[in-house]
């Protein structure tokens, strides 16, 4: 009994570091609200350019109002003032997978900034064209994604 | 013994030239070159399929910053870091000064104007396959292209790998004119595999390379490790990509994915040149990859 006893202590006080480490990792950085409120307005962003993107790949039909409604939401996101999402340290280098943020992100802020504004001009450009009919709207499609692009080329961990 | 001591000398000053003779540049004949001129706006296309901007542009250039091939991006490797030349029409600092022969020879034999190898880091491997006409095309097309003076850098590679003559057994190794995927094609996937065989050089990332950096041909296009060291490049074979030729087609004019994540990493340079060629030729892309084994 004493020997279970002991055996049964000493799991539980090697399993609790594992245990801390591994909720630490998935929960308790100190910007772990700042990273899924981020990665959040991507994730609507990604939403918002599916039902354009689904009409312009002849996936859905096209539907003028729907698709303004997304090139408006885009612009309302890209409006937002999201300089407080991303504080220093929130950069993978210093959290790892809980973000895919790269620490260029901070040693160049002008560039990222300029990168938002790149984003916010061709959302502009989807706004005009995404109501004026289906072929607005794919034209419109290039010059979007190479804004996404263009930010994450520099700034985002590659999938690799 | 002295008998033993020169036959051996001799063995080795054979070897010595039998090797000088293996490892010689072949450049292009007169009778391999077409007489006729060069079609700017062809080479504009095959610029683009090309890529030649996104290993030639300057480190960062962006829009119409891409036209200017001022050189100087780095690409590290095994065998070292290699530097992109100033490719621009400069006459000192950059190609302007060479001929049309002399341009073929660099892009389709991987063979310098004095005759020196280049590195395969340059993909000579795969513009061999184009037709000259098509290289033709891009010479003239990169005449009308924007002078630069930036000079450019000597590569970083160290003993053996600096000495160039030795790429010559390497070309002998490693260089194929033939075809990867064989055999009679329908029109479009032909078209594809030229776009990606010939120019888009898509096998010079995306195939796994033999520890002297020969393309393994018999697991073409399946993913290799980066070359910096990072990560993996993805295996882009119906194996593993599972997309529809449509889906694929649409990410190289806007790189998004079919659930609309977008693009990053280096497919953004590539999805850049391939956004401005004719929809078709994207979809013969699509339908290549889509046959592959």
């Amino acid at each position: 009994m004493k020997k279970l006893i002991v055996i049964l202590a000493a799991g539980a006080t090697l399993a609790l570091p594992v245990a801390t480490a591994v909720y630490s990792a998935a929960h308790s950085n100190p910007f772990s609200a700042h990273i899924a409120a981020r990665q959040g307005q991507m994730n609507i962003q990604s939403f918002n350019i599916g039902v354009l993107g689904g009409m312009a790949r002849g996936n859905t039909e096209y539907d003028a109002d729907a698709a303004q409604t997304a090139a408006d939401n885009l612009a309302a996101l890209a409006m937002m003032d999201g300089r407080a999402l991303w504080p220093e340290g929130s950069d993978n280098a210093a959290l790892g997978d809980a973000t895919r943020a790269l620490p260029a992100i901070w040693e160049d802020m002008g560039a990222f900034g300029a990168e938002w504004q790149a984003y916010g001009e061709a959302v502009s450009g989807m706004q005009d064209a995404a109501g004026g009919g289906l072929e607005a709207l794919q034209a419109a499609m290039g010059p979007l994604g190479s804004a996404c692009g263009s930010c994450h080329e520099d700034f985002r961990q590659s999938n690799n | 013994m002295r008998n033993l001591l020169r036959f051996i000398l001799g063995l080795i000053l054979l070897g010595g030239v039998i090797g000088w003779i293996v490892t010689a540049p072949d450049p292009l004949s007169a009778a391999d070159v077409p007489a006729r001129d060069g079609d700017a706006e062809n080479g504009e296309q095959v610029f683009y399929a090309a890529g030649c901007a996104s290993c030639h542009s300057a480190p960062e250039a962006e829009g119409e910053d891409r036209l200017v091939l001022a050189g100087g991006r780095s690409f590290p490797s095994d065998f070292g870091t290699f530097f992109a030349p100033n490719i621009s029409p400069d006459p000192e600092q950059g190609i302007g000064d060479w001929s049309e022969r002399d341009f073929l020879n660099a892009v389709m034999r991987g063979v310098s104007p004095d005759g020196q190898h280049y590195y395969p880091a340059f993909p000579y491997g795969t513009y061999g396959r184009a037709n000259v006409e098509d290289i033709q095309d891009l010479w003239a097309f990169m005449a009308t292209l924007p002078t630069d003076a930036t000079p450019s850098r000597a590569h970083d590679v160290g003993f053996p790998f600096s000495v160039r003559r030795s790429l010559g057994g390497w070309k002998m190794l490693f260089s194929q004119d033939d075809w990867v995927v064989t055999g009679e094609l329908e029109p479009e996937i032909e078209r594809g595999r030229y776009l990606v065989e010939a120019l888009g050089h898509c096998g010079e990332c995306h195939t796994p390379r033999n520890p002297l950096g020969g393309l393994q041909r018999d697991a073409w296009l399946t993913g290799a490790p980066h070359p910096s060291g990072d990560g993996r490049i993805p295996d882009i074979t119906p194996a593993e990509l599972t997309w529809s030729a449509s889906e694929i087609a649409n990410y190289l004019n806007d790189g998004f994915t079919p659930n609309f994540d977008s693009a990053g990493g280096e497919m953004v340079e590539v999805i850049a040149n391939m956004s401005q060629l004719p929809a078709s030729d994207r979809a013969a892309i699509a339908a290549y990859l889509r046959a592959l084994p």
